[in-house]
């Protein structure tokens, strides 16, 4: 199954160089053993925009859709056949990253 | 004690079979040979469901189910020459009744209905069944309050009606922190299998910790309310420390969680007054004890230290009890010397508090006030740290602070037993 890790940060941009080399490691980790999907990075919640298309005319909101202390800095999407190892990979991805993470299972699509 | 009857249905499918007993002479064979079913296979049943059926929601139903199809059957048509193996078979059975019927509905389960097989699997994979049953229970993803609930009702077999009423919540609320925990295990993919070898120490700990909570619990009822010693509680986490012993012999920490409980559980009877006030150990009547406990957990406190392996938290505290536990009176010194080893292991506070005690007691008097009056920062909301406060103080002839401490400590404490005893010591300051 599929898990989406949340990255968690409270300051903007705050990756450090070595940091960054760390991530790269640990993404080739993920590649090599097939638990690849998707990364990247977030730019800060300020360049948020919220769309409320629900009425007739689509209304444009600058900001993230909820005030918080932190937020999502960055993602990856990674496939694991349960959670203990997809835990016991992105416990890695923290010490790589220097951040907490969220791990949050991705719903599978209807069969 | 009150234990576990598990399925309600049985209860009162039994009161019944019982009360016409000429018709049906065996129910009172067929409800002890129940009660011990239950006891003894209630988690091995739901085990070896949730293995097969990667659920726990179909393992509890099925389990419950075949416990209430025995109820009904056992007292007319005699009980199984193996009655785990009847609960087991039937289980799986009904398991299977049920994921059929969804399935001619709509479809979600053809692959549970390949197996069909009701074969007992052997012993040794059945015990693997229980412990990873223990370890998903006790997954660390799972909030610690539904990991207690979940150990109880899975692994312990009580009915939801009894774990809410032992953690004073709702019946209605317990079914639904079960329903969560249940859902979260599915959703988030908590594999049924056991955690890899290099992880198992480390969730060995969080297994512990739960059931050291549940005996807390049992031991020193926080609830208001409650009774202050609730042996229910005690005697299921005692029962399930002995299981993972059975399952995991070779952790010391597994053996020193078991002498602990066996040792602090022994000394029950003298620990509440007649007129539900707390004893202090010094003043507990040591024939009130219970001896063959205190043998059991001196045993297994000797084969730790026989083991040669550097202890745990768990079997230092365990160690510190059977020192309470020997002879005729606390020798103080060892205690002292076994906080030490353990605040090396555990910083806190809490350790460091009991330490501070048993330095008191020990009869250095001045160094103890120190050690617990530099825990007011981390602890000055906790009852147990101005109990202690009061005490070194009384016997330092300080009565004006003393009385001050005790009076702090009153108004934090929630067990009755503890602020009975408290008060008691408050209104001898003062002469009342």
């Amino acid at each position: 199954m599929q898990y989406l890790v949340n990255v968690i940060d409270y300051r903007s941009e705050s990756g450090t160089a070595e940091e960054a080399e760390a991530i790269d490691a640990f993404n080739e980790k993920l590649i090599a053993g097939g638990h690849w999907v998707f990364a990247a990075g977030l730019a800060d919640p300020t360049t948020s925009t919220v769309i409320d298309a629900r009425g007739d005319e689509p209304i444009f909101t600058d900001g993230p859709f909820v005030e918080a202390k932190e937020w999502a800095a960055g993602l990856w999407i990674i496939e694991a056949p349960d959670l203990d190892v997809a835990l016991k990979l992105m416990a890695e991805g923290s010490k790589a990253s220097n951040r907490r993470l969220e791990v949050r299972p991705v719903l599978a699509p209807p069969a | 004690m009150r234990r576990a009857n598990g399925h309600d249905a049985y209860d009162a499918t039994d009161a019944s079979a019982a009360a016409d007993a000429r018709e049906a002479p065996h129910a009172r064979d067929a409800h002890n040979a129940l009660t011990r079913a239950h006891r003894d296979e209630w988690a091995r049943i739901v085990a070896t469901l949730a293995k097969r059926f990667a659920n726990l929601d179909v393992a509890e139903d099925a389990a419950a189910e075949a416990f209430a199809s025995a109820a009904e059957r056992w007292p007319s048509q005699g009980i199984p020459p193996n009655p785990g193996g009847w609960l087991t078979t039937t289980a799986i059975r009904k398991a299977l009744d049920k994921l059929r019927r969804e399935s001619t509905r709509d479809a979600r389960h053809p692959e549970a209905l390949l197996v069909t097989d009701t074969q007992p699997e052997p012993l040794e994979a059945i015990d693997d069944d229980r412990l990873r049953l223990i370890f998903i229970c006790c997954h660390p993803a799972l909030a610690m309050n539904a990991r207690v609930a979940l150990t109880l009702r899975m692994v312990g077999g009580l009915s939801v009606p009894e774990i809410a009423n032992a953690f004073f919540v709702q019946d209605t609320t317990m079914g639904a922190r079960l329903t969560r925990a249940k859902a979260k295990i599915a959703a988030a993919g908590i594999p049924f299998r056991l955690p890899d070898a290099d992880d198992v120490p480390r969730r060995v700990s969080g297994v512990l910790a739960v059931l050291f909570l549940i005996f807390n619990e049992g031991y020193l009822a926080t609830s208001a309310g409650s009774a202050p010693v609730r042996d229910d509680l005690t005697a299921e986490s005692i029962r399930l420390a002995g299981l993972l012993r059975q399952l995991l012999p070779l952790d010391g920490e597994v053996s020193g969680m078991l002498a602990l409980m066996l040792l602090i559980d022994a000394r029950r009877a003298a620990r509440v007054s007649p007129s539900g006030e707390l004893v202090p150990l010094a003043e507990q009547d040591r024939r009130l004890w219970n001896a063959a406990q205190i043998a059991e957990g001196h045993t297994l406190v000797r084969e730790r230290l026989a083991s040669g392996q550097a202890p745990g938290r768990y079997q230092l505290l365990a160690a510190i009890n059977a020192v309470h536990t020997d002879g005729n009176a606390t020798d103080w010194a060892q205690v002292v010397a076994l906080y030490y080893q353990l605040v090396r292991l555990d910083t806190s506070p809490i350790v460091r508090l009991n330490r501070a005690i048993a330095v008191g007691e020990r009869g250095d008097l001045g160094a103890a006030l120190a050690l617990i009056d530099d825990l007011e920062p981390e602890l000055s909301s906790y009852h147990a740290y101005h109990a202690a406060r009061a005490h070194v103080l009384l016997k330092l002839g300080r009565i004006a602070a003393s009385g001050d401490a005790y009076d702090a400590a009153i108004g934090l404490a929630g067990n009755s037993a503890e602020i009975a005893y408290l008060t008691r010591q408050r209104d001898h300051l003062s002469g009342k």
